[in-house]
């Protein structure tokens, strides 16, 4: 087949999502957030919701999300983009509102937000990436960071003594009976990626449907800060994250429900 | 004329809030103003107007739900008292630094710290010096009386909207709990998404149509020419501000030797101080700057070329005596600036007042002329 023939529209297989820009991204080789970016933006675009979605940015290495996926946007101070979100929303019902919060970001500084925004039920999408680290400001502690885990900020390993332990803040969360769809999920494999995209398309259906808070976790990496390559990070991830975080629904109800978790 | 009303202060900000078509409001308990949310909840403006209420989990959420909703395009406001603003204060350089409009409240209490829940004058460098981090200004309007709480509410959102910058209506525990008569004013409907996207469209997260770029609504800027650039429009806020919106009501300052200079609840006791002191053969006026940001100064250079001296009258150990020296500073005067002021809550009394403008003025008051050094 000649390179006319194979680049035919009807023979395409495969196409960026218009929704994604063509900015040179500054994320690092091999992290995660190009492979989530990738998947809202398609998501939105599928979803036919470009026109009504309102993302809202954390602090860190995602703050600069707005650059790539071709939606409105609000840049939130540290911590504080479920209450951004809580404004957007509450005054615009029929947009759809979502948050996209590291673990610093989230389960650090925004505690308190993201707990009460959950708690209230508010009608936005929370994507919480969970890497361990602080990425954006050079690889200090997280409160998901690992036992033992070596940091910019625990050159000796994490020290439960010291530094108490690691944080399962999604376990909290599915708590909470504003939430109906608590899920942690992946994005290293292909096929990983393919179940974040249905948790993700699902949590975004709840929203518009008003079910409350929808809430994904994506456990991630952070080859830079993890001081890897991307292969052997996500052999690291796969080893020691995800048997403390492990993948899968932990929450699929109606809004209102308590979690038995 | 309008519907009469007897209310407290802190009441009639939920009702403007109401009538002016606020769309939101958000914010957390604190003495001595929590009735302002609490007389929203029991007003239901959901039902009337579909003005959205809500109290978040605390000050730092309220400010940033604020934030949020005001980046939307919405007309919307949050309420506090000292601690809270403090714990404000980062959303709301946010808030200066997105250049977003929105009307915020402190009803003053005395600090530092926990403080006391009486009334003080003690924020007033935190309102009109920034506050947060950075190069920024509120809009800071001072009520000295419950029909002034109702008026600025609307004017506030104007100012705000005009020039896309947070506004801030600074008044304290005594404005806000004590109950006058207040003419209402009359209902405004909330605009309309039409309205919205015609004023807010380039800039508001409305939702991105085809037919626009995106709007991103942020304070983050990592090219420091840009950022630079950035700053410097904000200066020329700041600098219009000046020169367009200066408020102030001079009382008796025409052939004043000397000038009081208060707002806010100080402002009426210091009206009475000129009584007292007219009544002695003082020739005493008051200056009240309705803006304390922007300040007076224009008026205050006008004043300083004839008045022996200037007493700011505060509930703060001086703050706003600083910005009097600067004007006369700059006016090329040798009036004399002093400050006389009560903390811990306490309002000073009429007599103190005139009492402690014969002290300090002691000289100028025996020699009838300027004391040149």
């Amino acid at each position: 087949m000649d390179i006319n023939e194979i680049i035919k529209p009807e023979n395409l297989v495969y196409d960026k999502s218009a929704v994604l820009n063509d900015d040179v991204m500054h994320y690092c080789p091999g992290c995660t957030h190009g492979v989530v970016h990738k998947i809202m933006a398609e998501l939105i675009e599928e979803m036919g919701l470009q026109e009504k979605t309102v993302g809202i940015a954390p602090v860190g290495c995602a703050v600069f999300a707005y650059n790539y996926i071709d939606i409105d946007w609000q840049e939130a101070a540290h911590g504080r983009a479920p209450a951004v979100a809580t404004g957007v929303a509450r005054l615009h019902p029929d947009n759809f509102v979502f948050t996209y919060q590291g673990d610093g970001d989230l389960a650090s500084i925004g505690t308190a937000e993201i707990m009460h925004a959950c708690n209230r039920g508010e009608n936005i999408l929370v994507i919480f990436i969970n890497n361990g680290i602080y990425g954006m400001t050079g690889g200090q502690m997280a409160p998901t960071t690992l036992e033992g885990m070596v940091t910019s900020t625990t050159p000796n390993g994490r020290n439960v003594d010291l530094n108490g332990y690691p944080m399962k803040i999604t376990n909290l969360i599915a708590q909470l009976p504003g939430t109906s769809y608590v899920t942690r999920q992946a994005a290293h494999t292909a096929n990983a990626a393919r179940k974040l995209k249905r948790s993700l398309k699902k949590a975004i259906q709840n929203v518009l449907d008003k079910k409350g808070t929808s809430f994904v976790e994506v456990v991630s990496t952070c080859n830079s800060g993890w001081k890897m390559t991307p292969v052997a990070a996500n052999n690291w991830m796969t080893e020691n994250m995800l048997p403390y975080y492990p993948l899968g629904d932990m929450k699929d109800s109606e809004k209102g429900e308590h979690s038995e978790n | 004329m309008g519907e009469v009303r007897l209310m407290k202060g802190n009441e009639v900000l939920a009702e403007a809030a109401i009538r002016c078509g606020c769309d939101g409001y958000f914010g957390y308990p604190i003495t001595p103003q929590s009735e302002v949310m609490e007389t929203l909840m029991a007003r239901q403006p959901w039902n009337e107007t579909g003005m959205v209420v809500l109290q978040a989990e605390s000050e730092v959420a309220s400010i940033n739900m604020v934030y949020g909703a005001a980046g939307s395009g919405k007309k919307v406001m949050t309420s506090s008292s000292s601690p809270g603003v403090s714990l404000m204060a980062e959303g709301i350089s946010y808030i200066a630094g997105a250049e977003l409009p929105c009307l915020l409240v402190n009803v003053q209490r005395g600090g530092p710290g926990l403080g006391t829940i009486q009334p003080s004058q003690a924020d007033y460098f935190q309102s009109v010096k920034g506050g947060g981090h950075g190069d920024y200004k509120l809009i800071v309007l001072a009520p000295s009386s419950v029909q002034e709480m109702n008026d600025f509410v609307n004017l506030g959102f104007e100012l705000a909207f005009k020039y896309r910058n947070p506004a801030m209506i600074l008044a304290d525990g005594a404005i806000g709990q004590m109950m006058e008569k207040v003419e209402l004013a009359d209902f405004k409907p909330r605009r309309t998404n039409e309205e919205i996207e015609a004023e807010c469209g380039d800039w508001a997260t409305l939702g991105k149509p085809k037919s626009r770029k995106k709007n991103i609504v942020t304070s983050l800027e990592m090219d420091s020419d840009i950022m630079e650039a950035n700053n410097l429009r904000f200066q020329e806020k700041y600098k219009k501000l000046e020169e367009e919106e200066v408020r102030y009501e001079a009382i008796q300052c025409d052939d004043a030797d000397f000038v009081l200079v208060a707002f806010g609840t100080s402002s009426r006791v210091c009206q009475k101080a000129v009584e007292i002191a007219r009544a002695k053969g003082l020739k005493v006026g008051l200056l009240r700057p309705i803006t304390l940001y922007p300040f007076p100064k224009k008026i205050i250079k006008e004043l300083a070329r004839k008045a022996q001296g200037f007493l700011s009258v505060e509930m703060s150990a001086g703050q706003m005596v600083e910005d009097i020296k600067l004007s006369v500073y700059e006016a090329g005067s040798n009036a004399r600036v002093d400050y006389f002021g009560r903390m811990g809550g306490i309002i000073p009394s009429p007599n103190e007042v005139v009492e402690a403008l014969e002290d300090k003025f002691s000289w100028e008051l025996s020699y009838g002329v300027k004391r040149s050094y």
